[in-house]
């Protein structure tokens, strides 16, 4: 491979970002920002992953992705409830055994979900994008107006685990517990979706679908069951991203996976649509810039993503990393 | 001449046209109600933003989330001159051309940004941008009164304390004033699809690569479509300003309200700028009679938990949802393009 300061230049952003602000904001603030941003990035991570692959593959854009955020919340407070008991005592395997429930509930019905919407709603208009765009648009209008019907227009409450809240002192910087967990909840998440692209068979596929979906057709697997696959996959990530932010957020509301499905294009179109690293710096870089901006100038942190994207749009018109296509 | 050659064509289609274009031009003389006078308003306005749409997603084929956020600018443009510097003529004036500056400005912006790549790249930062402008609004209460939006004197000439004979007042210039303008740029708008620059959208909307390969600059023609259907959405704003005396977040920016613009385009016939006007009556009038009589159908289920919730006259979405997606999958050219003859 050919190291050149192009190639290179994209890998350099997130450490340059990272290291311009300690000087500028002082190391214990720092620290407890850099930590924020990286865990704010995995969760974000863990909501765009799904949808990157699933547009990588399939050139799909699903605009109701964000609905299956909203979803994974929602199925984390219906679970949690009865789970009280566990969740709101001092023991912290109970309190970690309802967590574990809670997400797993959260990946397998909005898998589950996502397999139906698959079958009902995308399956009659691929390679049709303009239609695409429509019906899962459509999809997000009656999923959020199904959300209203089954838990109300109110924002629900959602109570971290005792043992999962308070801090750690790392010399003067406080750094909350679960913004570690959720880190490396994410980081889990992007360690074993490499493994599954890069070390499997059926990795193997999917990037080669990736680049070549009709290519791989003519060799005799079935790109559709692979998709379908996916779509699964990526659905159950973006319900798994939404408990974990329901509960760092502690409360839900209708609107809550429409809000973060703003950020996820925001990330897709920043690390290239279809890269799973690329969604990783891109949620990462989103996350940081919230964070740094958010304390140095509170005022204009609504608009520094915009502007992050803007910037890295006129820098790199397809993305820092994007996806090479044929 | 005025149709632009492109007439309805098709006798049902033609009658219909004609029946909601007459009404509009009588009605404040059929129906003196304010209510009544409201809705054909509010159709009125609806015409012009959804025909502008239309230009975008049924002729050029990009699908963009933003067309609220230039309605926006529009409607605020007006409301902003209008509280600070007082009613007057000259405030309108140059409230709506600087709304309208703004949106060609941040629409070219956006065309130019994301069209380079791909036009899925636009639907994508469209939303994103939407996203923005409507947290923008609601933050930034000095200028847009935040959530609560901005309430305002319009000229004396559009109240009803402009007294004209017959028992008419100021409430009928204002109808007027709309009705034309509204009427001005549809017909300006039809001019526009159908011109030399109309075709190469549709050139490029059933095929890009090829209309590349012919030489077209597909990227500057989307951009200007884009720039164009900005400026009639901010102008459709004016007027909603207008009308209402009042701007918010609700009212010109929300995310229901892109819902309704493509509802309306999509119920009445993507790519015919006609079905912007059918879509618009249909919906309207739905909205402002129909809704109301699901709270009655909701009541006679009030034993039955799960019907009475979806029932709900709050829940109309739900159900125009799920007509949204059987009209896409079965009807994608809708009730004009059903109508319509080849």
């Amino acid at each position: 491979m050919r190291v050149s300061l192009e190639n290179l230049a994209p890998k350099l952003v997130l450490p340059a970002i990272v290291l311009a602000a300690l000087p500028i904001i002082g190391v214990s603030n720092w620290l407890v920002l850099t930590v924020a941003g990286l865990a704010m990035g995995a969760m974000l991570f863990l909501m765009a992953a799904g949808l990157t692959l699933i547009f990588g593959l399939m050139d799909v854009m699903n605009f109701a992705h964000g609905a299956f955020i909203t979803l994974g919340a929602y199925i984390g407070i219906t679970v949690l409830a009865p789970l009280a008991g566990w969740s709101t005592g001092h023991s912290w395997t109970l309190n970690l055994a309802a967590f574990a429930v809670a997400l797993l509930a959260a990946l397998v019905v909005s898998g589950a979900v996502g397999w139906g919407f698959e079958r009902l709603i995308v399956r009659g208009v691929y390679g049709a994008p303009l239609r695409q765009i429509l019906v899962t648009t459509g999809g997000l209008i009656v999923a959020q107006q199904l959300f209203i019907v089954l838990w109300g227009p109110n924002a629900i409450p959602l109570v971290k685990p005792p043992t999962f809240s308070g801090s750690i002192l790392i010399g003067s910087a406080a750094i909350e517990k679960y913004r570690l967990i959720a880190l490396a909840l994410g980081m889990g998440a992007f360690a074993a979706l490499t493994l599954l692209l890069n070390r499997t068979r059926i990795g193997l596929l999917v990037r080669a679908g990736v680049e070549n979906r009709e290519m791989v057709e003519v060799l005799g697997y079935r790109v559709r069951r692979l998709f379908i696959g996916v779509f699964i996959i990526g659905t159950a990530l973006a319900g798994t991203g939404g408990v974990i932010w329901a509960l760092y957020q502690e409360l839900v509301t209708p609107q809550l996976g429409t809000e973060m499905f703003v950020l996820v294009l925001i990330i897709l179109i920043i690390g290239g649509l279809g890269s799973i690293g690329g969604s990783l710096i891109g949620a990462m870089l989103v996350g940081l810039t919230t964070n740094y901006v958010g304390f140095l100038a509170p005022t204009i942190s609504l608009g520094s993503n915009i502007l992050l994207m803007v910037l890295i749009l006129l820098w790199r018109p397809q993305g820092l990393f994007p996806v090479a296509k044929s | 001449m005025l149709l632009s050659g492109d007439p309805p064509r098709g006798r049902i289609l033609s009658a219909m046209l004609a029946t909601i274009v007459a009404v509009l031009a009588v009605a404040p003389f059929l129906f003196p109600s304010t209510r009544a006078l409201a809705v054909a308003e509010r159709i009125a306005i609806l015409i012009v933003l959804t025909a502008s749409y239309d230009m975008l997603l049924g002729y050029t084929g990009i699908v963009s989330f933003a067309h609220t956020m230039f309605f926006g600018m529009g409607a605020y443009g007006v409301a902003i001159a209008l509280t600070r510097f007082g009613a007057g003529w000259g405030q309108v004036v140059i409230g709506a051309l600087a709304g309208m500056l703004l949106a060609i400005v941040v629409a070219a912006i956006v065309g130019l940004l994301s069209l380079r790549v791909r036009a899925i790249f636009f639907a994508m930062i469209t939303l994103a941008v939407a996203s923005f402008a409507q947290i923008l609004a609601s933050t930034m209460r000095d200028w847009t009164g935040g959530e609560d939006g901005l309430t305002f004197e319009v000229p004396k000439t559009l109240t009803s304390a402009f007294r004209l004979g017959g028992g008419y007042n100021g409430n009928l210039v204002t109808y007027y004033l709309i009705f034309t303008v509204a009427a001005v740029l549809f017909l300006f708008l039809l001019r526009v699809v159908n011109s030399p620059m109309g075709r190469v959208l549709q050139a490029i909307r059933e095929n890009e690569f090829r209309a590349e390969a012919l030489g077209l600059r597909t990227l500057w023609y989307r951009t200007l479509a884009g720039a164009i259907a900005a400026a009639a959405a901010s102008l459709a704003g004016s007027l909603l300003a207008l009308q209402l005396r009042y701007t918010g977040p609700d009212a010109t920016l929300s995310f229901s309200l892109m819902v309704d613009i493509l509802l309306i385009v999509v119920i009445g016939g993507m790519g015919t700028l006609y079905g912007a006007i059918v879509g618009a009556t249909i919906m309207t009038m739905a909205q402002y009679y129909l809704q109301p009589a699901m709270g009655g159908l909701a009541n006679a289920f009030s034993g039955v938990p799960l019907m009475q919730a979806v029932l709900d006259p709050d829940r109309w979405l739900l159900w125009l949802g799920l007509l949204f997606i059987a009209i896409v999958y079965f009807f994608p050219t809708g009730i004009v393009g059903r109508l319509r003859t080849p």
